[in-house]
Order: C-alpha cells, then sequence, then structure tokens
C-alpha cells in the first residue's frame, strides 16, 4: 500500500461529531427514542451532554390481532442531560421543518 | 476520562438518572468512578407511585453501565469549558 503523505483533512467518523459541537443535533437511540439538542460534550463513546435537548419516544399500541396498530410519540423537555454512549445508534443533524 | 472529569465537577448538585429499565431516581451525586458508576444519596424515586421497591431507601449505588440518562441542572454546567474540554479530549484520543 502506498504511503500518502499524513494530513490534517482526513477525517475519522468521530471528527464529523466534533464539527457539530455547539449545534444542534439529532440523535437516534435504542427504544425507539430519538433526542434532539445542542452537542455540548461528547467523547469515543458517544457518551454525551446536550443542552435544550427534546426526546421522542416512539410508542406503538398493539391493539387484539387482526385490528390496527396506532403510533403515536411521547414528547419530553430536559433542558440538560447527559446520555451514556452505548444507547446511541445514530447522531446527525436535525431534520429541516420549515 | 472527560466524562469522570466532568461528573465530579457534579458532587453535590441535585440530579435525576434515569435507568435503562426506566427507573428514575432523584438524589444528590456524592460521588462517581471512571466507569460513571454513580452513588447518590437522600434519594428519591420519581413516580414512586409506581416502583415503590426504594421507599425506604436512602442512598444507593448505581452502576454505570446501567444508566440511560442524567438530568442535570442547566445552570451547574459550564457548557463553553465543556465544549473545549470535549475538542481536546477528540484530539488526544484519536491516534493514527
Amino acid at each position: 500500500m502506498a504511503e500518502t503523505t499524513s494530513s490534517s483533512v482526513i477525517m475519522e467518523p468521530l471528527d464529523l461529531v466534533r464539527l457539530r459541537l455547539d449545534e444542534e443535533v439529532y440523535l437516534k437511540l435504542r427504544g425507539d427514542r430519538e433526542l434532539c439538542g445542542r452537542l455540548h460534550a461528547y467523547d469515543q463513546h458517544l457518551n454525551m451532554v446536550l443542552g435544550n435537548v427534546q426526546e421522542t419516544i416512539t410508542i406503538v399500541d398493539v391493539s387484539e390481532e387482526g385490528q390496527g396498530q396506532s403510533i403515536h410519540t411521547v414528547n419530553r423537555n430536559v433542558p440538560m442531560l447527559f446520555v451514556r454512549g452505548d444507547g446511541v445508534i445514530l447522531v446527525s443533524s436535525p431534520p429541516r421543518t420549515a | 476520562m472527560l466524562f469522570y472529569s466532568f461528573f465530579k465537577t457534579q458532587v453535590g448538585q441535585q440530579v435525576t438518572v434515569e435507568l435503562k429499565n426506566d427507573l428514575a431516581i432523584q438524589g444528590v451525586l456524592e460521588s462517581v468512578d471512571q466507569f460513571l458508576n454513580i452513588k447518590l444519596k437522600e434519594i428519591k424515586v420519581v413516580d414512586s407511585e409506581r416502583y415503590p421497591h426504594m421507599m425506604a431507601v436512602k442512598n444507593c449505588f448505581i452502576r454505570g453501565s446501567v444508566v440511560r440518562y442524567v438530568q442535570l441542572s442547566p445552570q451547574s454546567v459550564d457548557t463553553a469549558l465543556l465544549q473545549d474540554a470535549a475538542r481536546r479530549e477528540a484530539q488526544s484520543t484519536q491516534q493514527p
């Protein structure tokens, strides 16, 4: 393999998270949960501290067999939240809702 | 070690620890370790009617791996300092 000269521009996935410090981020978590908040800190485990967070929990109501399922969401606001990294699935920017 | 240091600054603050089994415990942060295990004192279970298990418990030790969230008070958090520390930590843990 040819050696390329080392460059500070080479980005690892965690560099993309670093770019979003002090920006709004969208997190998908285990347990059908989503978070939107301002990213204040993170580490290599994806532990994070978020500010001004909105949590959305998606719940599927399964009625008796044959009847329809209904989906509803529960929202919650938390001013400052530490999130343990082992629950994080993905980190992205918030969806644009004009 | 970033969040270990961060939680050390939060010792003495009221926090609410939400566990992966949906139990939420409010209390004063007494200590933390490198695994982010947490000791809380003067605890009160949020929604204690649903979770009467801990009526008589005043202090507890929580294994770090069972924590989902820790709710903090925003005034106790220096966000600029945290962001700076995160940038520095990111550089030191990224090695080619």
